[in-house]
């Protein structure tokens, strides 16, 4: 436990020192800032006001969920890679810790800066509440959503930030298959219709929409869970693989 | 301290160890000696559980580093080749996060960490970045991580490669503090090797050479005798002559190098002699002797001896 703690530190340290991340969170904001001035305008001017989480949140979770596509690339990139590039994995690979609490300290700590970051977003329902009280439930599982959508995209940010020691090929290599799932879940009509349940059922995207509206379904949950074990598991094999290979 | 028993390691079908067995006893100071790429550090980066070994069995304090590597580990302080850092930390910090991962905690951890920065002569650095020092200090600094929490064995490669000569003097001094715990460490430099080691373990593509004493080492080779001679005359009669005196090996001729005369490299069985006949010969036959030295015997001389027997024992043999 103690040597967890000790390595979750390093890791925030390492993000918290470098402008990257300042950077990002500055982004981020602006990004969701003016989604959610963009969203309210449209649900006031186009919504009439009607129906608040269908109109307004749906829409506002949906767009934070693309700000958070492009921001965890950028988060998780240099979590192996740079450490591949310095020759420090040798080090720590070699002091008497297990794999798994290398893996779960690097995971915990990016996970910690995106809970920040969707805390600073909290600002924007507690304007709206102050203005005019809603139903709070259903924004409690979009957040829930939104974490969980969070943990699978970091594992598998990680993931692949451990099979690279360029930090660039590490951020393309995670953005790019998430913007491809976006832009395929763009425009369902435009897909075979024999693959699209198939993509459906794989979507990262389809899977969050319920949380959207406020609903948590078990399968979309356990789709999440699953999907980041499923990346742990392979960032494991991973890290076991130099033991092989000799590669550092 | 250190077992090892036919240890093989591959990297897919290149062979980087091949059936190594040794023992290193607890309290023995012991060298890995071999040139680049003799298997040094693959044997180093088994022995720290880093890498699996293909075949055999590598054990630390009794412990099998295969089927109890956090207990292996333990044991163990090491210093890779390359010493990496993290540059966002100052050495006290680092230091600090090494000993709460190798498990010391509150003021035990304190404790450890003054105690190398003190050890390693790392007060006057202790708040810089790791990523702003010199090798020279970067070197003490992972050579403190090692030592951070006390281990019983310390696993060092190459601890003296890249350092200016100063620096390799303070490296060496600091090596030879580090009295009654067990160390494993690399070199390809043979004085180095006898200088800090009472155990060598000579590698050579990848097998286990020798395992002598550095006593017995200067044994092997004190019918290696390297004199350096220089001589202003005609290149190719000054080596003949050379040649043909009696108790020389062999006569290498060195390439023109600015300075004047041709440089000799005659290769002897007793130095003494056979510099006083160099000089009478080259004298003797009206050519100008500019310098005669002899020359301490090196890794590649202890090579020469131990892999490819002189001409004379082949035809003793025969």
């Amino acid at each position: 436990m103690r040597s967890f703690v000790a390595l979750l530190r390093k890791e925030l340290r390492s993000y918290f020192g470098s402008p990257l991340v300042y950077l990002v969170a500055a982004a981020f904001l602006a990004y969701t800032g003016y989604y959610f001035h963009s969203d309210i305008i449209f649900f006031v001017t186009f919504g009439f006001g009607i129906s608040i989480m269908e109109n307004f949140w749906k829409m506002l979770f949906i767009d934070i969920r693309l700000v958070m596509i492009l921001s965890i690339p950028l988060l998780t990139m240099r979590l192996f890679a740079e450490e591949r590039r310095l020759g420090t994995l040798e080090l720590l690979l070699t002091y008497p810790l297990r794999d798994g609490a290398i893996v779960a300290a690097k995971l915990g700590a990016c996970l910690l800066v995106i809970t920040a970051l969707l805390c600073g977003t909290l600002l924007y329902p507690v304007m709206v509440y102050w203005i005019q009280p809603f139903p709070l439930e259903p924004l409690v599982a979009a957040y829930i959503g939104l974490l969980l959508f969070a943990v699978l995209c970091a594992s598998y940010g990680v993931f692949v930030s451990s099979l690279t020691d360029s930090q660039v090929l590490a951020g393309f290599l995670t953005a790019l298959p998430l913007l491809l799932l976006w832009l395929l879940s763009w425009n369902e009509a435009a897909s075979a219709q024999e693959t699209l349940p198939i993509a459906r059922a794989l979507s990262i995207f389809n899977h969050f929409e319920p949380f959207s509206v406020g609903v948590i379904e078990l399968r979309d949950v356990f789709y999440f869970v699953f999907g980041s074990g499923m990346f742990v598991w392979a960032t494991l094999r991973v890290l076991e693989a130099r033991q092989w290979l000799g590669r550092r | 301290m250190i077992s090892v028993e036919h240890l093989t390691k591959y990297y897919g079908a290149t062979r980087a160890v091949e059936d190594v067995s040794f023992h290193v006893p607890a309290g023995t100071v012991a060298a890995l000696l071999g040139p680049n790429g003799s298997g040094k550090s693959t044997l180093m980066r088994v022995l720290t559980g880093y890498l699996s070994p293909t075949a055999g069995r590598v054990a630390v304090g009794g412990i099998d580093v295969a089927d109890r590597p956090l207990a292996a580990r333990r044991q163990i302080g090491y210093l890779p080749e390359q010493v990496s850092l993290y540059p966002e930390l100052t050495v006290q910090r680092f230091l600090g996060f090494v000993a709460a991962v190798k498990g010391l905690g509150g003021a035990a951890r304190r404790r450890a960490v003054s105690e190398v920065i003190d050890r390693c002569g790392l007060s006057d650095v202790a708040r810089k970045l790791t990523g702003k020092l010199s090798k020279g200090y970067r070197q003490r600094v992972g050579l403190a991580q090692a030592l951070v929490g006390d281990p019983p064995l310390l696993v060092l490669d190459e601890p003296t490669v890249g350092l200016d000569p100063v620096q390799t003097v303070e490296m060496r001094t600091l090596l030879r503090s580090l009295t009654g715990r067990t160390v494993l460490l690399s070199t390809h430099i043979l004085s180095e090797a006898s200088a800090l080691c009472s155990h060598i373990l000579i590698l050579h593509h990848g097998r286990l050479l020798a395992e002598d004493t550095p006593d017995g080492l200067g044994r092997r080779l004190a019918d290696v005798a390297r004199l350096m001679v220089r001589v202003e005359g005609p290149p190719a009669e000054v080596a003949a002559a050379l040649a043909a005196l009696p108790d020389v090996s062999r006569v290498e001729q060195n390439a023109a190098d600015g300075h004047p005369g041709t440089l000799f490299a005659v290769f002897a069985r007793e130095p003494v002699p056979v510099q006083r006949r160099i000089a009478a010969t080259v004298v003797g036959s009206g050519w100008t002797l500019l310098e005669v030295r002899a020359d301490p015997p090196t890794l590649e001389d202890l090579f020469v001896r131990l892999v490819a027997p002189t001409e004379r024992e082949v035809a003793a043999a025969s």
